[in-house]
């Protein structure tokens, strides 16, 4: 986190309300002296969309809007490029407040700085793929053939080379969205507004386009606000997720932050279906990688070490930066030791020794940990911990039991 | 009881027109030099053409726009009017509905626009079209006379008013019914309204607009029809001539040349609706 706070802020969202009606300012009232959402509504007829969000999008950060139909997740996306007005509130991309901006300069913003995905495609059905992703640039006046190579290139992107002569009715419903997002980036925006992007799309696919985001946001460091229903989906795509309920923030936090310390009942139900493996990480459950043995200690060494801490087995690595070379089992150290040798690189074998990065999803090492410890080492291959099968199984009823309560 | 006074309805529409006649003048002879010049011009130059070759241009068009089938149902539809001695009227029935569509589509397209794009204004416009619509059709030929005298031109102004409303009921439908979604897409990416207008929302709403259009040229034929009561011409003036005689035969001669009319032109311009909507890939 403390990561996060150095970087720079792309969009500050301030006490945002949003009250559809008339007179929309009266709710707004009301919700600052504590009246809820259905009170409003029964009172003034007045629905409230968004109640006083406030929160900041680091740069190239992706955040996740989670939250059912009806939290006013989709309405806020929306205030952001104000294609809804808001009614109360700031909205601040790169120093400018959006909410303040006059037709013109609303326009300019939108062209330089969003790129926009939505949930049914929004596909231009009378437009080619190509023409497709042009639009942005078209409506900004660049020349066909500058803008050209340029969209190409987007398809490219998105896996879509060749198919720029077709038209969307021609194209599956993955294709649609890719030619959605490839329109999308494009204009090469600062900002890509993801409107339920995925939720239309049948789950393998939408696993695929998923990943395929990741990856893609690696490559061009776009900051992202991805809007979803799916906690599944607001758990892998979010580097922080921000939890809505009737219009209202419930909880704003990392993945793990929101599966391990929910803020309140609603985010624990929330949570409780979560199958929390596919969240945790390998440097989750590993423990302290001690007692090691070092390459040059002697077998007996290495035998003291493991009758102390029970162990049947132990890692070694070497003594001066922790790299890892292997794993030496408590029968191989006393043959050593029996023969007199006074080494124990030599018994010590690196393949019997199971190692994984430090942000090994939890569920696949579950196969490995059944026999020997697993080691946790990173990109150098220094060892930074070890996971038995026991500090799986005890890190994940740990946290269970904490989101349960 | 006293005796309620009957409520002078019909001095007060007398005197209303009697103004009218004099206050608009100047619109009421630009839109008669208009119409007669297009129907001048149009009768003129399709009658210098020999009937065979404009029935062949008709049919590669019908070829073109529909298909083969509509292509040879208008050929064979003209050759038995043409059979029927019925040329001359036809073509002066298909120049007066060419123009009073055109000055139609002239006026309805934009209003249709408008209405699409305004929500007061739609509001506004709508109890007219619907007054518009279910006034009897003959009522429009009477205000035409005192406008324009009997003749075609009368009869042009009376078939623009009661053919105008689909043009401008489904174009301002087709732009309404767009799906929002498409409508924030277009905004997201800092759209103009014109921009907006000429890129996403006409060639969206053209499938709705061709269904207004196609609908404003039929409505167009049957009250050319009936027009020529007050000295439109044309096949409608054919039936009329044999309804006042009672010849029967010659009626039924002309009701069907107008309704192989009515089939051509309805097939040709529905059909572009429908090759507009298709999405085929460019090969």
């Amino acid at each position: 986190m403390e990561q996060t706070q150095e970087r720079k802020v792309k969009i500050r969202i301030e006490n945002l309300y949003k009250v559809f009606g008339r007179n929309p300012q009266r709710a707004v009232e009301m919700l600052k002296n504590g009246k809820t959402k259905d009170e409003i509504l029964k009172k003034s007829k007045l629905a409230v969309g968004v109640a006083d969000a406030s929160f900041d999008v680091y740069e190239g950060e992706t955040v996740v809007v989670m939250g059912l139909s009806g939290s006013g997740k989709s309405t806020l996306i929306r205030c952001v490029n104000r294609l809804m007005e808001p009614t109360a509130g700031k909205i601040i991309v790169d120093d400018i407040d959006v909410t303040t901006l006059d037709q013109d300069g609303l326009r300019k913003l939108r062209r330089k700085k969003f790129g926009m995905v939505f949930q049914s495609f929004a596909l231009f059905p009378h437009k080619t793929v190509l023409e497709n992703v042009e639009f942005g640039l078209e409506i900004q006046g660049v020349d066909p053939e500058e803008r050209r190579p340029k969209c190409e290139e987007a398809l490219q992107q998105v896996g879509l080379k060749g198919w720029g002569e077709y038209y969307p009715a021609n194209l599956s419903g993955g294709m649609k969205q890719r030619v959605g997002l490839a329109r999308a980036l494009a204009v090469d925006p600062d900002i890509l507004l993801m409107d339920e992007a995925f939720s239309a799309l049948d789950p393998l696919i939408r696993t695929d386009m998923q990943d395929e985001l990741i990856a893609l946001e690696e490559r061009v460091q776009k900051t992202i606000l991805f809007i979803t229903h799916d906690l599944d989906e607001a758990l892998k795509m979010g580097d922080r997720i921000v939890l809505m309920k009737d219009g209202a923030i419930v909880q704003i936090g990392t993945p793990e932050e929101i599966l391990t310390r929910p803020a309140d009942d609603y985010v624990s139900k929330f949570v409780e279906n979560v199958d929390i493996t596919k969240v945790l990480v390998a440097s989750d459950v590993m423990k302290k990688p001690s007692p090691v043995a070092f390459v040059k200690d002697g077998p007996r060494t290495a035998l003291r070490k493991m009758k102390e801490a029970g162990m049947s087995g132990i890692f070694v690595v070497r003594a001066s930066n922790w790299e890892l070379v292997g794993h030496l089992t408590a029968e191989r150290a006393a043959d050593a030791a029996r023969h007199g040798d006074k080494w124990i690189d030599h018994i010590t074998s690196a393949d019997e020794c199971a190692t994984v990065p430090m942000d090994q999803p939890v569920r696949s090492i579950f196969a490995m940990v059944s026999g020997n410890p697993v080691a946790v080492v990173d990109e150098a291959g220094i060892l930074k911990g070890v996971i038995v099968r026991g500090s799986v199984i005890a890190a994940l009823s740990e946290r269970g039991e904490e989101a349960n309560v | 009881m006293f005796e309620i006074p009957k409520m002078p309805l019909a001095a007060w529409v007398d005197g209303l027109l009697d103004w009218l006649t004099a206050a608009i003048a100047p619109l009421t002879r630009a839109f008669a030099g208009f119409v007669r010049l297009g129907i001048d011009g149009i009768v003129n130059g399709l009658g210098a053409l020999p009937p065979v070759v404009l029935m062949l241009i008709i049919g590669a068009i019908a070829w073109w726009i529909a298909s083969r089938k509509v292509a040879i149902f208008s050929v064979a539809g003209l050759l038995f009017i043409w059979n029927l001695g019925l040329w001359g009227p036809t073509l002066s029935t298909i120049a007066l509905v060419l123009v009073a569509t055109f000055i139609s589509i002239l006026i309805g397209l934009p209003l249709g626009i408008f209405s699409g794009l305004s929500l007061p204004f739609n509001r506004a416009v709508t109890p007219v079209l619907d007054l518009m619509q279910t006034m009897p059709a003959f009522v429009y030929l009477i205000p035409a006379i005192p406008f324009f005298g009997l003749g075609p031109v009368a009869a042009a102004f009376a078939t623009v008013i009661f053919s105008i409303p689909p043009s401008i009921r489904l174009t301002s439908l087709g732009i309404r019914q767009i799906d929002r979604e498409m409508i924030e897409a277009s905004d997201a990416f800092g759209t103009t309204t014109m921009q907006k207008l000429v890129k996403v929302q006409l060639p969206l709403a053209l499938p709705t607009i061709m269904a207004g259009i196609n609908q404003t040229i039929m409505l167009s034929l049957s009250m050319v029809v009936i027009a020529a009561m007050i000295g439109a011409g044309g096949l409608g003036g054919e039936v009329w001539r044999a309804i006042q005689r009672l010849r029967a035969g010659q009626g039924v001669e002309a009701g069907l040349a107008i309704v192989i009319i009515a089939m051509i032109l309805d097939r040709i311009t529905q059909n572009i609706t429908v090759k507009k909507g298709e999405g085929k890939a460019k090969e």
